[in-house]
């Protein structure tokens, strides 16, 4: 049944490309029609998996016998969470792309074969198949920047495609090396997940073949210092590609590192796990000090998402079950946040005021002007600094958890991390929204702004409703996600990589 | 089954969310619905106070519900004598700050929700006794409060508002990691499992299994203290304090130092003391040093303060430097075993006595300042007054009560609890409640300035027309200064409810 999230995704498109050049509105539902039943799918199809723990295949076909590759999809636990997040921010994504008047079919049609990629990487157990799944979403990402999107977009949207190359060429050489070595062990050509991670590769090559996976996937995951296609790619983008970019496309490095790297390599990431985890705490704190820094209000947002993805780094290096539980719903969390936050800052804020610079803003008094999307921002903003009662605050917490174990001195600087988040939070949305002006200076500007700025409309309300929601029942609730978390790093697939960590 | 607590909870909650919803037009609905919720909390912590069983010394009234089983974490909650003190402390100062902020009139939907938020937190944090939800409400109170301060402040309120947040949030973050290694070595958020365990032994031993790291009870310990002496405040972790208090609005104030400051104390009390005692025993002499600190060098600062609010700020520090002293003269060891647990209880009592009267006390005093800068339009320095007794002879009266009360003269609240305090401290750690009692003799000597410069003297022409207290105001300040009264003659009223649990607490303590 999840298979069909893929499948309805792709045939929105071919719809879209159907449609007349210059139908906007019909676009504009068709997308929201397609990413509906796609999300719809992924929950239902989630909640019917009875078993997360285990890989449950959907579909296996041979594909290309000689290499041994199959069209093989398959979920267990991790990919729900991660599946059911991709149908979340499809839908929230184009609810904030209502306004898109250039091109409309055009774009839409981009949006929907990138979120048709991630969901196909979420569901692939097959290394080729998740590779292509990998590749097919730097093309229309490209284009979305390129196209639709501000800011020095040609550059950003070729720094973007140059580090994913890079990043997935990285993995294209680990993987066939994999290919080769297991095919010796095992006698027959095999590219199945499940199949590979039962090969035993030998402690020399896992120790140069693992860093080569990891680091071409955690590239796109933000990993620092690699991380700064991040920033400017999410800068550069429209609303609806940074959503996408900052909460399902830097997952799909996340996901590939824990997926392919980490469950392949298992001795290899023992060797490297330091090195990891002082690279995630890094990025925590060096995303958020720069954050703090920044005079537009989109770099901030870009800058914490590296800051945030630190995190879900962090949590794969543990190697405890309770880190990685962590990780996962980290992934799922700041696929959420980010997205809220990218929401109201592009789209609520940019696309009425065409300004991100605080100093302009701060003359605006946006708060007074737009106080749906000064209060949205707020919560966003409570959320993302990792207040309880939020989704953040249990990822955050079980990271830092699992992180006590193995590195606690670490840990204590990713307490600091966390502290510069809360500060450049309060900066952004003093600066954002609530600035302290003198009365008199307010007056003035609200007589020279006598063109009031246009109310929020109701898909921006709703989408920001729903993001708003998911993170509170998740943080509230934390089982929900938790039991199909939880079996997957206890079951027998995870038990290499879990078992030997302290 | 019980869901007093529960429902004690959620009434400010749903309160403010009806109150946010009626929205800015709707004034008199608003005000109407703030202050009606908080009656209702107040009418349902009477009704507790009268159903609590003051000689189990245990927790009553528990709620206790699977929340996320895998990370140990249950829906907790329940009160002894100390949480239902401080319940009643919260359900008491709130109504009483809605009252005094009446004459919003800016936004005064939002403001009036994010009053009862920041209520609905503080009782989830005296009622929660699993750390995860715990933490929660203690979050939860910061952000009301940081808007109460940020947008409806005196003029430098966004530096105060921001100072107070990262101060705070320091100390949370410290807090947090503590208990996630916590939790980690144990897998238990359980403040009554911890404490049990913490007695036991079986803690520290988990701990140094765990981490392999001998000093790594003094880190956790470090963290935990670091969160709540931000919250008190420990001096040097007060900076944001007078900032705080004085920029925020009055009535905020009075939930500020009445209600949110106890929940540093009430931390130390429920959480350091019974999980750490090992710990505050091993650093216990620097500890005092910091209590001793906090207690003179406070005073002093509001000796040179000119702004009311801000004297009255330090004085607060000053204040709740007793309680720090008692609580740590407590942890320590002493000869005499029967002996010493009398004192070390005395000291305590004396702690939750002063908790209690603090909040009263305090809350009452930033009520008058409220009243006062409502006839000045904001003016509050100490210079800009003078002679004022004869224009506003009821005012001065009862600020004097008031004011009396703080520097604890028998017959009023303040007294008994210091008394008790240093009584109990005296035995244990003389040097420290010697030099304390200069604290006292400082107190007195600014709280007399402030009588001075403001009520005596020559009459300040400015103010010859300044009206004095309405029947209505006189109304609203009327059950502070009955409560002094009555808890100065009458202290048993509230020792009676805790002694029990301060017995327990002291029993803890010995090991």
């Amino acid at each position: 049944m999840l298979a069909w999230t893929i499948y309805i995704t792709f045939i929105g498109v071919l719809v879209l490309m159907l449609l007349p050049r210059d139908n906007a509105r019909a676009a504009r539902i068709v997308a929201l029609l397609t990413a509906l039943a796609g999300c719809a799918v992924a929950f239902a199809g989630a909640i019917q998996q009875t078993n997360p723990g285990q890989v449950t295949e959907i579909i296996r076909v041979d594909w290309i016998p000689i290499i041994g590759a199959h069209y093989y999809l398959a979920a267990d636990g991790i990919s729900l969470v991660l599946v059911v997040l991709t149908g979340l921010a499809a839908v929230t994504g184009i609810l904030f792309s209502w306004n898109i008047e250039k091109r409309t079919k055009e774009f839409f049609a981009f949006y929907l074969a990138l979120i048709g990629g991630v969901y196909g990487v979420f569901l692939s157990f097959d290394l080729l198949l998740l590779f292509v799944f990998y590749e097919l979403t730097i093309i229309p990402k490209y284009f979305l920047i390129a196209r639709w999107g501000s800011t020095r977009k040609e550059y950003g949207a070729m720094k973007l495609a140059l580090y994913s190359f890079v990043g997935s060429h990285l993995v294209l050489i680990g993987m066939i090396a994999a290919w080769v070595v297991a095919k010796g062990s095992l006698g027959h050509p095999s590219l199945d997940l499940v199949e590979l991670s039962q090969v035993h590769f030998s402690a020399g090559f896992q120790h140069w073949v693992f860093p080569l996976v990891f680091l071409g996937f955690a590239i796109l995951a933000g990993m620092w210092p690699f991380h700064t296609w991040a920033p400017t790619g999410h800068v550069a983008a429209p609303t609806a590609g940074s959503m996408l970019l900052a909460g399902v496309v830097m997952k799909l490095g996340a996901y590939g590192c824990l997926r392919v790297a980490m469950l392949l390599f298992p001795e290899g990431v023992r060797e490297w796990q330091g090195a990891i985890a002082a690279l995630a705490v890094g990025g925590i704190v060096y995303g958020a000090g720069v954050a703090l820094v920044q005079k537009d209000f989109k770099f901030v947002i870009g800058y914490s998402s590296v800051s945030h993805m630190g995190f879900v780094l962090l949590g794969l290096a543990t190697l405890n079950t309770i880190g990685l539980d962590g990780a996962v719903l980290q992934m799922f969390s700041h696929g959420i946040i980010a997205g809220l936050l990218f929401g109201v800052v592009g789209r609520m804020v940019y696309d009425r005021t065409h300004t991100r610079d605080f100093n302009d803003l701060e003359r605006m008094n946006v708060g007074k002007l737009l106080p749906f999307a000064g209060i949205t921002f707020v919560i966003a903003g409570v959320a993302s600094m990792g207040l309880p009662g939020f989704s953040g605050f249990v990822a955050e917490m079980q990271v830092l958890s699992g992180a006590w174990m193995v590195f606690p001195k670490l840990t204590i600087l990713a307490g600091i991390g966390i502290v510069v988040g809360v500060a450049y939070t309060l900066r952004a949305v003093q600066k954002g929204f609530y600035p302290d002006v003198p009365a008199a200076a307010a007056e003035d500007h609200a007589h020279a702004h006598d063109h009031p700025l246009e109310p929020i409309s109701m898909p921006e309300r709703i989408g920001a409703v729903i993001l708003i929601g998911a993170s509170l029942v998740v943080g509230l609730c934390p089982n929900l996600l938790m039991k199909w978390i939880e079996p997957c790093f206890t079951s027998p697939l995870f038990e290499r990589l879990v078992k030997g960590g302290i | 089954m019980n869901l007093w607590l529960t429902i004690l909870i959620f009434i400010p909650f749903l309160g403010g969310l009806l109150a946010a919803g009626l929205g800015a037009e709707r004034k008199k609905l608003v005000r109407g619905c703030a202050l009606g919720s908080s009656l209702l909390v107040l009418g349902g912590a009477v009704c507790m106070w009268l159903h609590f069983d003051p000689h189990s010394g245990g927790i009553q009234f528990d709620e206790k519900f699977a929340w996320v089983p895998t990370l140990g974490i249950q829906y907790y909650l329940g009160v002894d004598g100390l949480g239902l003190l401080m319940v009643m402390l919260t359900a008491i100062v709130t109504p009483l700050a809605i009252l005094a902020s009446w004459n919003v009139e800016d936004r005064p939907h939002v403001f009036h929700a994010l009053v009862l938020w920041l209520q609905a937190g503080l009782l989830g944090t005296f009622t929660a006794l699993n750390f995860f939800h715990w933490f929660i409400f203690w979050e939860l109170g910061l952000i009301p409060a940081f808007f109460l301060i940020k947008l409806w402040g005196g003029p430098r309120r966004g530096p105060a508002a921001t100072q107070f947040f990262i101060y705070t949030m320091v100390g949370s973050v410290a807090l947090l990691l503590s208990f996630l290694a916590i939790r980690q070595a144990t897998g238990s958020f359980d403040f009554i499992e911890l404490a049990a365990m913490a007695k036991s032994g079986v803690l520290a031993s988990k701990l140094t299994a765990t981490f392999g790291w001998p000093h790594i009870g003094l880190v956790v310990f470090f963290g935990a203290f670091l969160g709540f002496a931000v919250k008190v405040p420990v001096v040097p972790f007060h900076t944001w304090l007078p900032a705080a208090y004085s920029e925020a609005p009055s009535p905020v104030t009075m939930l500020l130092t009445g209600v949110m400051s106890k929940m540093g104390v009430y931390g130390f009390l429920r959480i350091l003391l019974p999980i750490f005692p090992e710990q505050i025993r091993q650093v216990l002499t620097p500890l005092l040093w910091l209590a001793v600190a906090t207690i003179v060098l406070s005073a002093f600062a509001a000796f040179a303060q000119k702004d009311i609010k801000r004297m009255l700020a330090y004085s607060s520090i000053n204040h709740l430097g007793y309680c720090l002293l008692a609580m740590f003269a407590a942890a320590s060891v002493a000869t005499g075993v029967t002996a010493s647990d009398l004192q070390k209880a005395a000291a305590l009592d004396g702690a939750l006595l002063q908790m209690f009267n603090h909040g009263l006390t305090a809350s009452a005093l930033f009520l008058f300042v409220s009243l006062l800068e409502k006839r000045t339009g904001g003016l509050r320095g100490l210079d800009d007054f003078g002679g004022i007794r004869k224009v506003v002879p009821v005012f001065t009266g009862l600020m004097g009560i008031s004011l009396f009360s703080s520097l604890g003269l028998p017959g009023l609240n303040g007294f008994v609890g210091e008394f008790l305090i240093f009584k109990g401290v005296f035995p244990l750690a003389p040097w420290a409640a010697v030099i304390s009692t200069l604290g006292i003799l400082v107190t007195a000597i600014f709280l007399l300035t402030l009588i001075q410069r403001v009520f005596c003297g020559p009459l300040n022409e400015r103010w010859v027309k300044m009206p004095d207290l309405t029947t209505a105001e006189r109304l609203l300040v009327f059950p502070s200064i009955a409560l002094m009264f009555v808890l100065g003659i009458w202290p048993q009223f509230i020792l009676g409810a805790v002694d029990a649990t301060v017995m327990k607490l002291v029993q803890q303590l010995n090991f």
